[in-house]
């Protein structure tokens, strides 16, 4: 059984200007793309900004409508489920762990909406459930009445992940779960996400801009640019022979250490413009390896969800 | 230009929102409308004028009617067309309000963005003492107070009116009346716009780009201009927007105490004696003029701020 | 709760306010019970007698009433038709506003849309239709203040709405099953009361201010009944002759207006949260130095940092963001200057030329040996003189950091201009754009008239790079510049940064939290945690082989792309509060090789070659 699927999903937004005379113009976010996510197994999505990967990630939740294309969960369609027994299935952790708390709520009752709303547990089950539940993510019993502001950043991703995992669901989008944490404190959060997997038997898609944790706790990988998705490989290989040109823009720009600078071609830098998006390949105007083809000629998409899948005509 | 066009539905609201107010008087409307003019005659004359037997929507599109045309109507208490009296009355409301919102507006933001420049120093302190005097005393109240003061103690201004009934009706003579009950209106609105630019300052100043520029080293005094206040003054124009809505609506009260032949004062008779045509009809005229002063404040807004082009 | 009210009592301005209110409510309330005379019993023949004749305290007014007795009685009435009427309009605009914010789209199009008639309104125009048309009376002055002021709450609370609508938690509440109902009730309206209230705080006067003006017009409040404004509005005929009967009701409307925008003032401090975190404090041009004429240690390098200490002062807590910092940076060089967030980078590279906010920062102690001047001691005049001329800085976001009303243009040529006045404009103009090209911007003139939100973050961080190398700088602070950046654009512009600094023997001060960005680009490094250096000395020979603990566990939680099999490192626990600094190490309860003298005793700094460490058992056989 496949955890999520997407089949060709795509989203724009539309803005409009004027009062009576109306300038519609369709912003263009995700375009036409498709992956599985099979069971116990952590897909990472890659981007930089404006790439589309929040809205994706807003799309696989519940919380904004595709344009067009589906979403099965757990081989059953995202629109069949009801708002409750949705959140049963797929939870989100957020980039921010601490606007992701109400900073009015105690810890105790931000944790009991889940059990209270998906589940209809009584108070007793509640405190029960939640303890076990905290001391699986290393938190403790105290901090139950205590509120957001009182915990430091990975202090409350944790508590977000507790949220999360006291809905049931075996389903996790964890949005840049990392990224607001320094360095020192990621690991700790990245290697308790791994551990839960385990325990739990949980699925996961991990979106971030970060390939270094992508890479460490995913599977596979898709690339994505522009909306869409331009690679899809497993995270032993994506990285370390990367088929599309963007790919190996991007792992090339990835300071590490005891690295020289490579020499990377600024030409262009820019993306194109979301509303007014280009005919071909999304990636021409910033390609080293580009062709009159590529200029004119739409790329392929995954749509028999295929890896590893490269959307080029001149795969590297 | 499509700033101008979408003024049309706030007109259209407004007249649709005075004419429901107007319409809801209970009992009979044209005995309502009369107050004490209501005379068989003028009952008869005023159920055909509004076309009483016809439906609520109907009377409203012909009264909208009327307006486009520039008619707003006769007023029964005076006995002549509601326009002509309405625009030679707003013509003294204006020199009133539009002196006092020049007034505010420039000793406002004055004020103000000195109070922050010296934040927490005695400066800032005496003028912040001030301006809550500013916003707590009534201006009709201190209306009264100036002319015991200056009027009756001193005699360095006249006691009310907008002329001399003597040798009077230049400007100096205009100017001479018109002291102190524009400074009585204005300073209300200087308090308010003063506390809103002083606070504006200072969160401007507090900005990633405040820090450039001193990082850049330019002076303090073209960083206070050139970059606070630019930005203070596109924060602050919404308000002032706003503040000229205030000083209208305070001339009302100084237009009494001062005894000005403004709107205000009409209005005031008018409602008292229930001539309910020229109330309406001055209602809507003075909203009507102030959503194009609105409009005009909007548009100065585009052009300073290019964000928002 | 008493919390709350502490904060309002400490400020005495507020204080003085609330208790002004507190006087003139009790009496009003203790108006039926007072040995007063009846408010309303005309005695014609005692008519405006002044103060204290006739046993009439406050006097008597045209038809000989008591003053005493009218003014209690009507500020009774006043303070209740102000209440009642912010009251009324606090609820119905909050509830319209915080539907139209939470439902947004079509709800909140329509709402708004009649929200903007009312307010098209000058307020009073709309409050005369009302009362004409429901005839004077204080009843209907309530209701035409009342609504006329909704719009206001309505706009306020959909402002404060919409921000919170889009704040995570909601969306976290959503997948939680929560019905939208309840999310407004249960997740939403706990976090705008205290917007409630504060717009109420500050409206009531103005509302008391209203219906007294209506009544004070005689569409209020009818005779013989009579609140503040209708005893005014009688007096007025008697302005001259006895002008002690508007004095009363005036000053008493008054006393209470500015008693509770005093305390309204004390409200919106004490519940606002913006105000709490200083943001209405204004920065002066240079941090204050409490350093007095400290006289800087002799020094052969170009900029030596001796012994900085920088605090924050906020509230009763003092935070010690950058404590007794040492460092050098010579000619040519480019050192960076590691550190995690709170490490107290930024705030010891922005100490140099005195630019740290201050209030709340204060330097504490130290100086900047610069030319053998000290820095933080220099007048402003001389101090702006070197600003952005000899040392001038990169910011990390560059959205926020250029001038949103500016062009491109401008901005450059500001620079330019604050430090060389002699440049004609055609030369500054071509030297400017000269500088754009070498940022790697091909066509500056197509920049030229740009404004900032039009470009892209690269391009903005190219211009502030421009900037800054303006008037040809000896040092260049850059504090994380790449940070706001996507990974493909911040190899782009380190890679501008690197080929300048070749080209033109820059130096550079490279604050960043990220070791790969520093182990590319610099020759030393600075490691700094919890406002402290913790270790110093050539990147290649720290990244070898680090001393301190702290340094080694950092490097080894750097995660490495291309080889999923490297474990991840993390280091337990979190670094100690900067108001809470422990008295030994302030890695001490994260370190794997701590001692009992780590706890207790501060840490000298050791000196080897050319590496220093601040650790009693450095890693690594470096001692």
């Amino acid at each position: 059984m496949n955890a999520l699927e997407a089949i060709n999903l795509s989203k724009t937004y539309s803005a409009t200007d004027g009062f009576f005379i109306k300038n519609k113009k369709n912003i263009r976010a995700v375009n036409d793309i498709s992956f599985t996510l099979k069971e116990n197994q952590t897909l990472g999505i890659v981007g930089e900004s404006g790439c589309g990967k929040s809205t994706l990630a807003r799309m696989l939740v519940g919380l904004l409508e595709p344009t067009s294309g589906t979403i099965n969960l757990q081989d059953k369609n995202i629109n069949q489920y009801q708002r409750q027994e949705l959140g049963r299935v797929i939870q989100y952790v957020f980039q921010d762990p601490l606007s992701s708390l109400n900073p009015r709520k105690t810890i105790y009752q931000s944790l009991a909406a889940p059990l209270k709303y998906l589940h209809q547990h009584d108070h007793t089950q509640i405190k029960e459930k939640m303890l076990s539940i905290m001391s699986e993510v290393g938190l403790k019993e105290e901090f139950l009445d205590r509120y957001p502001h009182e915990f430091s950043g990975g202090q409350a991703q944790r508590i977000g992940i507790a949220r999360a995992l006291l809905a049931d669901a075996k389903i996790l989008i964890l949005d840049e779960p990392v990224s607001a944490l320094d360095v020192s404190i990621q690991s700790q959060v990245l290697n308790l996400l791994n551990d839960l997997k385990r325990k739990f038997h949980l699925s996961f898609i991990v979106i971030s801009h970060d390939l270094a944790v992508v890479e460490n706790i995913s599977d596979e990988i898709a690339v994505m640019y522009f909306g869409d998705i331009v690679e899809h490989n497993s995270s032993q290989k994506i990285f370390q022979s990367p088929h599309h040109p963007y790919t190996e823009l991007l792992v090339g720009s990835v300071p590490t250490l005891n690295k020289q600078f490579a020499d990377i071609q600024t030409k262009h830098t820019e993306l194109p413009d979301p509303a007014n998006p280009p005919s071909g390949c999304s990636f021409y105007s910033r390609c080293n390896y580009r062709s009159d083809k590529c200029q004119n000629n739409k790329t392929p998409i995954n749509s028999a969800q295929k890896t590893p899948f490269v959307s080029c005509f001149h795969p590297l | 230009m499509n700033r101008l066009l979408s003024a049309i539905p706030v007109v259209l609201g407004i007249t649709i929102i005075v004419f429901l107010i107007i319409s809801l008087i209970p009992g009979d409307p044209a005995t309502a409308i009369l107050g004490s003019y209501a005379t068989p005659e003028n009952v008869a004359k005023i159920n055909k004028d509004l076309g009483l037997d016809k439906s609520l929507p109907e009377r409203y599109l012909i009264w909208l009617g009327n307006i486009i045309q520039g008619d707003f109507g006769r007023s029964f208490s005076l006995n002549r067309p509601v326009i002509d009296e309405v625009m030679e009355r707003f013509n003294a409301t204006l020199i009133l309000s539009g002196t006092a919102f020049i007034l505010c507006s420039f000793l406002g933001i004055l004020v103000g963005t000195i109070s922050a420049a010296r934040q927490y120093t005695l400066t800032d302190k005496f003028i912040t003492f001030i301006v809550l005097i500013g916003i707590s005393i009534p201006s009709f109240f201190l209306g009264m107070m100036m002319i015991l003061t200056f009027a009756v103690r001193l005699k360095l201004f006249p006691v009310s009116g907008m002329y001399a009934i003597w040798g009077g009706g230049d400007l100096p003579d205009l100017i001479n009346h018109l002291v102190m009950p524009s400074i009585a209106l204005a300073i209300v609105a200087t308090g308010v716009v003063a506390r809103i630019s002083r606070n504006a300052v200072l969160e401007i100043l507090r900005q990633d780009y405040v820090r450039t520029a001193r990082a850049k080293g330019v002076k303090e005094r073209s960083i206070l201009i050139s970059h606070v206040l630019r930005v203070a003054i596109v924060t602050i124009l919404p308000v002032l927007g706003l503040q000229a809505g205030f000083v209208l609506s305070g001339s009302v009260y100084i237009e009494i105490v001062f005894q000005w032949p403004g709107v205000g004062r009409m209005l005031v008779d008018a409602i008292l004696k229930r001539d309910i045509i020229l109330v309406q009809g001055g209602v809507v005229f003075v909203s009507i003029c102030y959503v194009f002063f609105n409009i005009a404040v909007d548009v100065l807004q585009r052009v300073l701020d290019p964000r928002i082009r | 709760m008493i919390d709350f009210l502490k904060i309002v009592a400490k400020n005495r301005l507020a204080a003085f306010g609330g208790i002004l209110l507190l006087i003139i409510i009790t009496l009003s309330i203790l108006a039926p019970i007072l040995p007063l005379k009846e408010p309303n019993i005309t005695n014609t023949a005692d008519r405006f007698m002044v103060p204290f004749e006739g046993g009439h305290i406050l006097g008597t007014d045209h038809l000989g009433r008591d003053l005493l007795s009218r003014l209690l009685w009507g500020t009774q009435l006043s303070l209740a038709v102000g209440f009642a009427a912010a009251f009324i309009a606090a609820t119905f605009g909050s509830i319209l506003g915080a539907i139209a914010g939470f439902y947004g789209q079509k709800t909140d199009n329509i709402i708004m849309r009649f929200i903007d008639m009312l307010m098209a309104f000058p307020y009073i125009l709309l409050a005369l239709a009302i009362v004409a048309a429901l005839g004077p009376g204080l009843f209907n002055a309530l209701i035409a203040v009342a609504l006329v002021n909704i719009p206001f709450f309505a706009r306020n609370i959909r402002g404060v709405t919409v921000t919170l609508a889009n704040k995570e938690f909601i969306e976290a509440a959503r997948l939680s099953g929560m019905s939208n109902f309840r999310i407004l009730i249960v997740e939403i309206f706990p976090n705008l009361l205290p917007m409630i209230v504060i717009a109420m705080s500050t409206t009531v006067g103005w509302m008391i201010l209203e219906t007294a003006g209506l009544s004070f017009l005689g569409l209020g409040s009818q005779p013989p009944q009579a609140d503040l404004g209708s005893m005014l509005g009688e007096a007025r005929s008697a302005l001259i002759t006895n002008p002690h009967t508007s004095f009363v009701p005036g000053i008493m409307i008054f006393c209470i207006v500015m008693g509770i925008n005093l305390f309204g003032d004390g409200v919106r401090d004490a519940l606002d949260p913006r105000l709490k975190k200083g943001s209405l404090i204004r920065p002066l041009p240079q941090t204050i130095y409490e350093g007095g004429d400290t006289q800087p240690q002799p020094s052969t390098k170009l900029l030596s940092v001796q012994n900085l200490s920088t605090q924050f002062h906020v509230n009763q807590d003092i935070y010690q963001s950058s404590n007794d910092v040492s460092f050098e940076i010579q000619e040519g060089e480019c050192l960076g200057l590691i550190g995690e967030s709170g490490s107290g980078k930024s705030v010891t590279a922005l100490s140099i030329t005195s630019l740290v906010a201050s209030p709340p920062g204060v330097i504490k102690k130290g100086s900047v040996n610069y030319k053998n001047q000290n820095l933080l001691a220099l007048p402003y005049e001389e101090l702006r003189s070197i600003r952005g001329n000899k040392i001038s800085y990169i910011f990390q976001d560059p959205l926020t950091t250029l001038h949103p009303l500016h062009t491109i243009g401008d901005q450059l040529l500001e620079a330019l201009q604050a430090h060389d006045s002699e440049l004609s404009a055609s030369e500054s103009i071509s030297k400017s754009k000269e500088l754009l090209k070498s940022v790697q911007i091909p066509n500056p003139d197509n920049l030229w008239d740009v404004y900032p939100h039009q470009l892209s973050g690269g391009m903005r961080q190219r211009v502030c790079i421009a900037m800054a190398l303006i008037n040809d700088p000896e040092l260049i602070i850059a504090d994380e510049p790449t940070t706001a950046l996507d990974v493909t654009v911040q190899a782009q512009i380190l890679n501008i940064l690197n080929s300048l600094r070749k080209e033109r023997k820059l130096s550079i001060l490279f604050i960043s939290h990220d070791f790969g960005v520093i182990s590319q680009l610099c020759d030393r490094v600075i490691v700094m945690y919890a406002g402290s250096i913790v270790e110093e000395g050539p990147v290649k020979n720290i990244m070898q082989q680090a001393a301190h603990p702290y340094t080694s566990e950092l490097i080894k939680c750097v995660p490495q792309l291309g080889n999923k099999e490297h474990a991840l490192y993390s280091i337990p626990g979190n670094p100690p509060s900067l108001n809470q600094l422990p008295e030994g190490c302030a890695f001490a309860n994260r370190c794997k090789y701590k001692q009992d003298q780590c706890l207790k005793e501060s840490v000298p700094v050791s000196s080897k070659d050319n590496r220093s460490y601040k650790c009693f058992y450095p890693v690594g056989g470096v001692a």
